[in-house]
């Protein structure tokens, strides 16, 4: 404590070192930030629950299908998830392989160029990408689709009959999985650049050859990271709209056939395609399917972290 | 088993920027030879080109001989993965794989030579090694917790038996002991003593106490000027090269008259 000796005791008694005012500015405009944050999210829950609330009570025959609300939300949520959960298998792989080329494969220059242009398809606003799912992907999609009802049929997935415009579930997460690729792809590249060389030098003085010291020391050091970029894809993946909505062909409730034509919508796409004919009770039920998809986004955050933290004290952190 | 060094008429390279000239040497096996000099002056570099290691950085390449009991680790059909299995390192900074337990960062090397072992065996080799590098007593008991939680010097240990573990014919360890308190030196310093026994050993050190204490053989290292590439000024038993070195320079540096 040498700096007590050199300046006078600020308030008597207290013991406390001089708060000098550039700490006070900064500590004070961070901790509005932080607050700021939780009142953003506390207004938009309590909106939520308050607008859901008519929906919730009331007697099943008001909301729109006639059969109570669980049963009017409950393809759209699984719908949702379908759509989310296709995305991030096909986009993490993926993201995680164009991160890897990029950082240890490609030469500087192309590696730059190349990390350049995934980043771009993030600046892609999602109505392109619906429009590019409806009248390119699909279309291409429906041999393919064809062969699976064709050759895999007996799985439950590929039953088909297979749609005949493509505008399947699968088409849609594959339209997701675009969309989050550049997301998952530059965080999983930023964090695969931080591993320390010294790791990757550790490796190849074993003798890993450079597959082997980025299974050794790239990948696990990045795991959090890529899954922390996973989320935020999952994220954008589960309240995507625009795109859902011009590409997925709706009708019909739960099915895990991603092939055909009648599939469940999902949550953000199903809002957005209702709204605008709505009133009354329709909107309070449309809020409360908004409501289930802002908890499903919270629970799936806090599993990841709960995934990141399992083997936190081997993250390479401390 | 250990092995020996011949090196001939070495030229290291970063780019087009000469970073060591003309090096030539014996190491002899089962002994510790040391590298001295100042910084820069491409004792590391030299190191690191013995295991092909040096070729990792972008640009890094040589030209001349090293020859390990008869086999060219340059030569056209070697692949450098190989040279880095017979050669093991210990780096400047404990580097231990911080996502892997203890008991997983001595395996590592073994698992990547894709020997397929029975579990007990790797347990046994796994203890050895532990033992070999003096750490055993104090890691036996928790060998799942991570290797990035054990002190420093520990780290740096665990660093040797990862290295040891594979059995590798010469250890190099560049500058192992400089980042340790002097409790911790003393200890990588022991083992250095009872490692030399079964593996020829090179070491590169800024301590000049140090390289007096463990090493055989004693190679100077020094460059004229800033841009100039480094040069082997002296190599001679450690005992001559700090009592009576051939070379003025030696003289001046080990005498602290500069560097």
């Amino acid at each position: 404590m040498s700096s007590t000796r050199t300046t006078p005791p600020s308030r008597a008694g207290t013991g406390r070192s001089v708060r000098r005012p550039g700490d006070r500015v900064f500590a004070g405009t961070a901790k509005g930030a932080g607050i700021l944050i939780l009142v953003i999210l506390a207004g938009v829950a309590a909106f939520l629950v308050v607008e859901a609330v008519p929906a919730l009570t009331a007697p099943a025959e008001e909301i729109p299908g006639d059969g109570g609300l669980a049963s009017y939300v409950a393809p759209l949520v699984f719908g949702t998830l379908l759509a989310a959960v296709i995305a991030l298998l096909v986009a993490t792989p993926l993201a995680v392989a164009i991160a890897l080329f990029i950082g240890y494969y490609a030469p500087r220059r192309l590696a730059q160029g190349l990390g350049y242009l995934v980043d771009l398809l993030a600046a892609i606003p999602s109505i392109v990408y619906g429009f590019w799912g409806i009248f390119w992907l699909a279309p291409k999609l429906v041999p393919l689709f064809e062969w699976l009802e064709r050759t895999l049929g007996f799985i439950p997935l590929f039953a088909g009959p297979a749609s005949t415009t493509g505008r399947t579930m699968l088409t849609t997460g594959l339209v997701l999985a675009v969309m989050i690729l550049p997301i998952v792809s530059a965080i999983s590249r930023e964090v695969f650049l931080q591993v320390p060389s010294l790791h990757r030098e550790a490796a190849l003085a074993l003798g890993a050859t450079r597959w082997e010291m980025i299974r050794m020391a790239v990948l696990p050091y990045g795991r959090s990271g890529v899954i922390g970029g996973s989320m935020l894809g999952l994220g954008r993946a589960l309240g995507e709209t625009m795109a859902v909505a011009i590409v997925l062909s709706v009708s019909g409730g739960i099915t895990f056939n991603l092939i055909s034509s009648g599939n469940p919508s999902t949550i953000a796409a199903n809002i957005a395609l209702e709204f605008p004919e709505s009133s009354g009770i329709d909107i309070n039920t449309l809020i409360a399917s908004g409501l289930a998809l802002f908890v499903i986004t919270l629970a799936v955050n806090v599993l990841a972290r709960a995934i990141v933290n399992r083997r936190a004290e081997f993250s390479g952190a401390n | 088993m250990a092995k020996r060094i011949d090196v001939s008429d070495l030229n290291i390279y970063y780019g087009n920027f000469l970073a060591v000239e003309n090096v030539n040497v014996s190491i002899e096996p089962r002994s510790i030879t040391a590298l001295i000099g100042p910084s820069g002056c491409g004792k590391s570099t030299f190191l690191r080109s013995i295991n092909r290691m040096h070729e990792v950085v972008p640009g890094g390449r040589v030209e001349g001989k090293i020859v390990m009991d008869g086999q060219d680790l340059y030569g056209a059909d070697v692949d450098p993965v190989d040279v880095r299995r017979q050669i093991g390192m210990v780096f400047q900074r404990p580097n231990p794989f911080p996502t892997m337990s203890i008991y997983e960062n001595v395996a590592a090397g073994i698992r990547l030579n894709n020997k397929k072992m029975r579990k007990s065996d790797l347990d046994d080799l796994v203890e050895r090694s532990l033992r070999g590098a003096n750490l055993w007593n104090e890691v036996k008991d928790r060998l799942n917790r991570p290797g990035a939680g054990l002190s420093g010097g520990q780290q740096q240990r665990l660093c040797i038996a990862r290295a040891i573990a594979v059995e590798p014919d010469v250890l190099l360890m560049d500058e192992p002991a400089s980042a340790l308190d002097p409790i911790s030196t003393l200890a990588i310093e022991d083992l250095m003593a009872d490692l030399k026994e079964r593996f020829t050993i090179v070491i590169v050190t800024h301590n000049m106490q140090q390289a007096a204490r463990v090493s055989e053989q004693t190679g100077f290292f020094n460059l004229s000027g800033v841009g100039q590439p480094g040069r082997l000024i002296e190599f001679n038993p450690t005992e001559k090269i700090f009592s009576n070195p051939d070379q003025k320079a030696t003289e001046d540096y080990i005498s602290g008259r500069f560097g």
